[in-house]
């Protein structure tokens, strides 16, 4: 326990220190929500169900923080620390591979927590952001949503042989996830030809449940959402569990 | 003994990298394991290590059987690997912080900085550190827990003589302290300075073992003279020592081998009594031609 707060701090001031990550995680989805906010505005409209632009891009945009981190921050870090052999130090080290694996896993759930936090934040108080859904249980989706794509992290972090080919292969899976998951452009604006890719990019199900969960949706909407994100959990545990590499 | 290693044999593939290897080390001796590159140093090591799986062979440390990935020898050694680093923007302090909250047993870091002339760097990111410095660090931590046997591997190289140096004095205190020492290195003086007992290797294969005096003795060229001279010397003229043994020529130089010190002197009587110019060096056999001698010759026996 004293190891896995210690290696959380640790990574948090690394985090800060190496700046990156914390841009993209904490800052750049801010600076998002400013630039189409100041663009859109959040008056209701009919055309959001009577709600304001902000108020259904903000539960969208949460569902790419949870992207950048599952797709880029935790590859990427996890490939340049391999790269450099320390992840051979740290499997030296008694306890070492359960105790760094937990402490990541608690790390960049708190890292995500964060940048959510601060984009509802700055919608509350620049845009009057809406919320009429039960906390508790957008909690527990936003959860479910970043475990999911925590276990995509190590997924690919099991397989990245450095940090530049982390970088390479992050950005080519995040971009298309953001435009066509409906997180940018709502799902309705997309043609039936992407619609069809849209199935098979796993921040679909999480821009979809977290929309859902804001507005106060009933559970049984959550169905396929909640059965797709569950299976990424469990496949991804599996084939990281013996495929990871020191 | 604290470590004994029977028949290692490790391999990739076609690769034979460790092929057999067997040695013992004591409690408290430095013991030093020499060979060119890809003799199968780190692999011997990393195996000891519970790094990688050995396909044949025993490991016995700490009188166990040793076996992979498992605490209880983590908590015993101090383990520093070859290519290894540190995220570049964690502070030395913080390094040996974290590395400590691994391990049961402790000792203050705080004072492994002090021994190891690293306190003025405690607040330093380790991407700031000189060469000499981040390898003080990796020591630091590979003694944080107070391990009985330290692994170190080629620990000085890429180091200038004067970083190198102080990680020898480093070193001698960490052996004086009563730890175990087993190390890589291709610096032979390095060797015959710090190790109790080497063994070379090459090609995953012991070639000699002992202690560095007697890996000297043993190869019978410890009293060598080499005379250089712009005139034109008859070497018949030295087969009159009595304790010369071999004379050769090369390419002007004369190099003679001499049973004993008492070589010298006769062959300075003569040189003088003749009123020959020239320069003569005396040369006794250190460990590093004991290592040219045996590696080279193990080339070409395998060629």
């Amino acid at each position: 326990m004293k190891t896995v707060s210690k290696m959380v701090v640790i990574n948090t001031k690394l985090f800060v220190r190496e700046f990156e990550g914390f841009f993209f995680t904490m800052i750049f989805p801010i600076i998002m929500l400013l630039i189409f906010g100041s663009i859109y505005g959040n008056k209701a409209s009919d055309y959001f169900g009577g709600f304001g632009f902000v108020d259904v891009s903000v539960p969208a945009y949460i569902g790419i923080i949870i992207a950048i981190t599952g797709l880029m921050s935790i590859p990427i870090s996890i490939a340049s620390d391999r790269e450099r052999g320390i992840l051979r130090r740290y499997r030296t080290l008694p306890g070492g591979a359960t105790k760094v694996m937990i402490s990541w896993v608690l790390f960049y759930y708190l890292v995500t927590t964060v940048g959510t936090a601060g984009l509802i934040v700055t919608g509350k108080l620049l845009y009057g952001l809406r919320f009429t859904g039960n906390a508790l249980l957008v909690f527990f989706l936003y959860s479910l949503s970043t475990i999911a794509f925590l276990s995509i992290g190590f997924l690919l972090a099991s397989f990245m042989r450095s940090a530049r080919s982390a970088n390479a292969i992050g950005m080519s899976l995040l971009f298309p996830m953001m435009f066509f998951s409906g997180a940018i452009i709502p799902m309705q604006n997309l043609p039936l030809s992407i619609k069809q890719i849209s199935v098979y990019l796993p921040l679909t199900y999480v821009v979809d449940i977290m929309q859902k969960g804001w507005f106060g949706g009933s559970m049984s909407q959550y169905g396929t959402d909640l059965l797709v994100l569950s299976g990424i959990i469990v496949v991804s545990f599996l084939i990281v569990r013996f495929k990871f590499r020191w | 003994m604290i470590l004994k290693v029977n028949n290692l044999k490790k391999h990739y593939g076609d690769v034979k990298a460790v092929d057999g290897i067997s040695f013992s080390v004591k409690k408290g001796e430095i013991f030093g394991i020499l060979g060119p590159n890809g003799a199968g140093k780190t692999t011997t090591l990393e195996c000891i290590e519970g790094l990688q799986h050995h396909d044949e062979g025993d490991i016995e440390i700490f009188e166990k059987k040793m076996t992979v990935n498992d605490d209880f020898f983590k908590e015993r050694m101090g383990i520093q690997l070859q290519e290894s680093s540190l995220p570049p923007r964690m502070k030395v302090w913080e390094a040996l912080d974290l590395f400590s909250s691994f391990y049961n047993k402790n000792v203050d870091w705080r004072e492994l900085l002090v021994k190891l002339q690293l306190e003025d760097k405690k607040n330093n990111y380790f991407s700031s550190l000189s060469g000499g410095q981040k390898q003080r660090v990796f020591v630091a931590l590979a003694m944080v827990n107070d391990p009985e046997v330290l692994f170190l591997d080629e620990i000085t190289t890429g180091l200038d003589p004067m970083a190198r140096r102080q990680m020898w004095n480093v070193m001698k205190t960490i052996k004086y302290a009563g730890k175990t020492v087993v190390m890589s290195t291709h610096y032979m003086e390095e060797a015959e300075y710090l190790c109790d007992r080497v063994m070379i290797i090459d090609k995953g294969k012991v070639i000699a073992d002992g202690t560095p005096g007697e890996l000297i003795d043993r190869m019978g060229m410890k009293n060598r003279v080499i005379i250089e001279s712009e005139e034109k010397i008859d070497v018949e003229i030295f087969k009159t020592i009595k304790s010369v043994l071999d004379i050769s020529v090369e390419k002007g130089k004369i190099e003679i081998e001499g049973k004993d010190t008492s070589v010298l002197a006769d062959i300075a009587r003569i040189i003088n009594d003749r009123k020959i110019k020239a320069n003569i060096q005396y040369k006794t056999a250190n460990l590093e031609d004991v290592y040219l001698h045996l590696t080279d010759h193990f080339n070409e026996e395998v060629i």
